[in-house]
């Protein structure tokens, strides 16, 4: 019997057994440790949600606590990847990384190209993405299109423990820079990890649900959110396959085209908003190169074209829930390309 | 307020080989820049270039310091800053002219000229990019244990940005072997430092910072030398970072093809008469009796040749071939 643990052990794990592996890494971000400078405990915190609790006692001074200045650490850690360390810094929430963009897309994500291929940025930034903690607008955006967006960046979504530690040790032996996103609602997820080091490949997307009707293809929570709507269909007869992206940059181009090729049928379920993001990008890539095999319009299930709401409410109807996945793919089902003429009957 | 140098001194530490190729340095910059405000005239010349001429000092006066293993992050004004780190002349050359022997095999240009191999991180294109990366240069070097620093070369606007203030912070809290070269050139793009630096003075903010700070004149390159001798042996015993705020011209505008409204009739003239880096280098070293004339003269023969070269060399050069436009972008993807 394997073992089970969250998904948030799945990730300190990950960080131990690398840094116990490699002294070039180093983890440094805003109370990675916490209590640095006080008459309290030290290691308090271990991150804002407790993810990096116990690396300090373990490795010291490897796991640097920093002042709230996101251009400074996060260049820091560029700027420390580029002279030969493997830097995992953490940076809070996502949305936080509008104050510190400059150093990723202008800086990280480039030097490797404008440097003629002499550099190596070596860098992973962990970061925390995704809504439902009522947290608001500020602090519950899922921005990893954004990212997808820049030529230079990898962007990393996991979705499972599993896949959070072999995609998180994927990352830091990776030499390009990558944005790992950790939705803060699959935190205690449990799952089975196993005790021993391992990774998954960047751009693999992975088969969740075999089905021949629907392609749903969708990446972090909404992959759960998926799986629950292609259970509620299946009860009535309608087989769902559902893809988890796992990376969105490089992306699985071929495993989403293989299945709609099979299926007929796409839907794309993801948790941001609709423009520009990893739904109409999917979109895009089926509609150029699995054209003919399409029996219906494309379905998008996304968040509206707004902020993240606070009240609860609010925010529940913001995320696509399973009874909504379900319902674009049942759309897709019932689509008829010519409907029989009003006057036949 | 502490120290502020601001009288010709010379440096003892300097024997006669140190001397002449500080001058060489400064004269190899010096025609490097002056050839491409011709050449970038005649259009021949791609982009956005920004020269560094008039800064010279302040360049050798810190690079003259420091190893290969060093590390310094540079400015959109940077070609001053490669060559004080040792960057081939010709790979600069022909990476301005955007052609495949480009340091960058032509695809950074004047804005991100760099050699990764000789520590050199790079021109910018954002002003104030360069201080967080120097904190993590630094860091790395910390980490290594050996007495490596790193240098951040920014200018008066760039002193404005938060990143600047914000690795100051960082420098300090971490202790870390960086060293923040302000190049007070008087203008941030057509706007006065008079103007956009509040309290005047960059020293002042780094002591804010509790960082050790001094203001020297930037076209002394004896004055800069000595500053900065002090702030990277104190960052290379463990004594953190420090401040070097060089006031200084250049003599140029802030892009080729800038008209220049905004400084005074004769501004740059006078400067070069009166505060011109060189000459004032020369004229102390020969004074002294530490120069001949004639060795001088020697240096700038063989630097008119070495740009003469580079020019030529650059212009001949294929540019890249169009399957660069794919590679580099990842190392493995």
């Amino acid at each position: 019997m394997a073992r089970t643990i969250t998904f948030k052990q799945a990730i300190n794990e990950a960080l131990d057994q690398e840094m116990g592996r490699d002294p070039t890494v180093l983890v440094m971000g805003e109370d990675v440790a916490g209590g640095q400078g006080t008459q309290g405990e030290m290691d308090a915190w271990g991150g804002v949600l407790g993810v990096t609790k116990g690396l300090h006692p373990k490795y010291g001074d490897r796991v640097m606590d920093t002042p709230i200045s996101e251009s400074a650490f996060v260049g820091a850690a560029i700027g420390a990847a580029t002279a030969g360390m493997r830097p995992v810094v953490e940076l809070m929430f996502n949305d936080f990384l509008g104050v510190c963009f400059d150093q990723i897309y202008n800086q990280a994500a480039k030097f490797k190209y404008m440097f003629g291929g002499k550099a190596q940025t070596p860098v992973v930034i962990r970061t925390i993405c995704g809504a439902g903690m009522r947290a608001a607008a500020q602090h519950s955006q899922s921005l990893y299109a954004i990212f997808t967006h820049i030529p230079g960046l990898k962007c990393v979504v996991p979705s499972t423990p599993y896949d959070a530690k072999g995609l998180l040790i994927e990352s830091i032996r990776d030499n390009d820079p990558v944005i790992y996103f950790e939705h803060k609602q699959l935190y205690q997820m449990e799952g089975e990890v196993p005790e021993e080091s391992y990774t998954i490949p960047m751009g693999e997307a992975q088969i969740v649900r075999e089905g021949g009707d629907v392609t749903i293809v969708t990446l972090g929570e909404m992959v759960h959110r998926s799986i629950q709507a292609a259970d509620e269909l299946a009860k009535t007869g309608v087989e769902c396959e559902v893809i988890d992206l796992r990376t969105t940059s490089p992306l699985d181009e071929d495993s989403v085209i293989e299945s709609v090729e099979s299926t007929g049928r796409l839907v794309v379920v993801d948790e941001a908003t609709p423009r520009c993001g990893m739904a109409t990008d999917i979109s895009a890539l089926v509609a150029q190169k699995a054209f003919g095999s399409l029996k219906s319009p494309i379905e998008m299930v996304t968040a509206p074209h707004t902020p993240v709401p606070f009240a609860d409410n609010l925010e529940d109807l913001y995320k696509p829930d399973a009874n909504r996945i379900a319902a674009a793919a049942r759309s897709v089902m019932e689509y008829q390309a010519w409907a029989p003429a009003s006057s036949s009957s | 307020m502490q120290t502020e140098t601001q009288s010709p001194s010379t440096t003892t530490s300097l024997d006669k080989q140190d001397l002449l190729e500080a001058y060489r340095q400064m004269k190899t910059i010096r025609e490097f820049e002056e050839r491409i405000h011709v050449e970038f005239a005649k259009g021949d010349i791609p982009g956005f270039v920004h020269l560094y001429a008039g800064e010279e000092a302040c360049a050798v006066g810190v690079c003259t310091h420091l190893n290969r293993g060093d590390y310094i992050a540079s400015t959109h004004r940077g070609h001053g800053h490669c060559i004080a780190k040792g960057v081939d002349v010709h790979g600069m050359m022909a990476e301005i002219y955007g052609k495949a022997t480009g340091v960058c095999r032509g695809k950074g240009g004047s804005m991100h000229i760099a050699d990764l191999d000789l520590g050199m991180m790079g021109a910018n294109g954002i002003v104030g990019g360069g201080p967080p990366l120097v904190c993590g240069a630094a860091l790395a070097l910390k980490q290594a244990g050996g007495e490596g620093v790193a240098i951040a070369f920014v200018g008066d606007g760039g002193s404005n940005q938060g990143t600047t203030f914000e690795s100051m912070n960082l420098a300090k809290v971490w202790n870390l072997p960086a060293i923040i070269v302000v190049e007070d050139n008087g203008y941030a793009e057509a706007t006065s430092s008079n103007y956009t630096v509040a309290s005047g003075s960059n020293a002042d903010r780094a002591r804010g910072f509790g960082l050790p700070a001094v203001r020297v004149d930037g076209h002394d390159f004896f004055a800069v030398h000595e500053a900065a001798g002090e702030a990277i042996s104190r960052a290379r015993t463990g004594g953190g970072p420090s401040l070097i705020e060089c006031k200084v011209n250049r003599y140029y505008g802030h892009f080729e093809g800038d008209a220049q409204t905004y400084r005074g009739p004769d501004e740059v003239k006078k400067l070069r008469e009166t505060r011109d880096c060189i000459s004032n280098f020369a004229r102390q070293t020969i004074d002294s009796g530490q120069i001949e004339p004639s060795e001088l003269e020697a240096i700038d023969r063989g630097v008119m040749q070495l740009i003469e070269s580079s020019v030529a060399a650059a212009r001949q050069a294929a540019k890249p071939e169009a399957a660069e436009l794919l590679t580099d972008v990842y190392v493995s993807y």
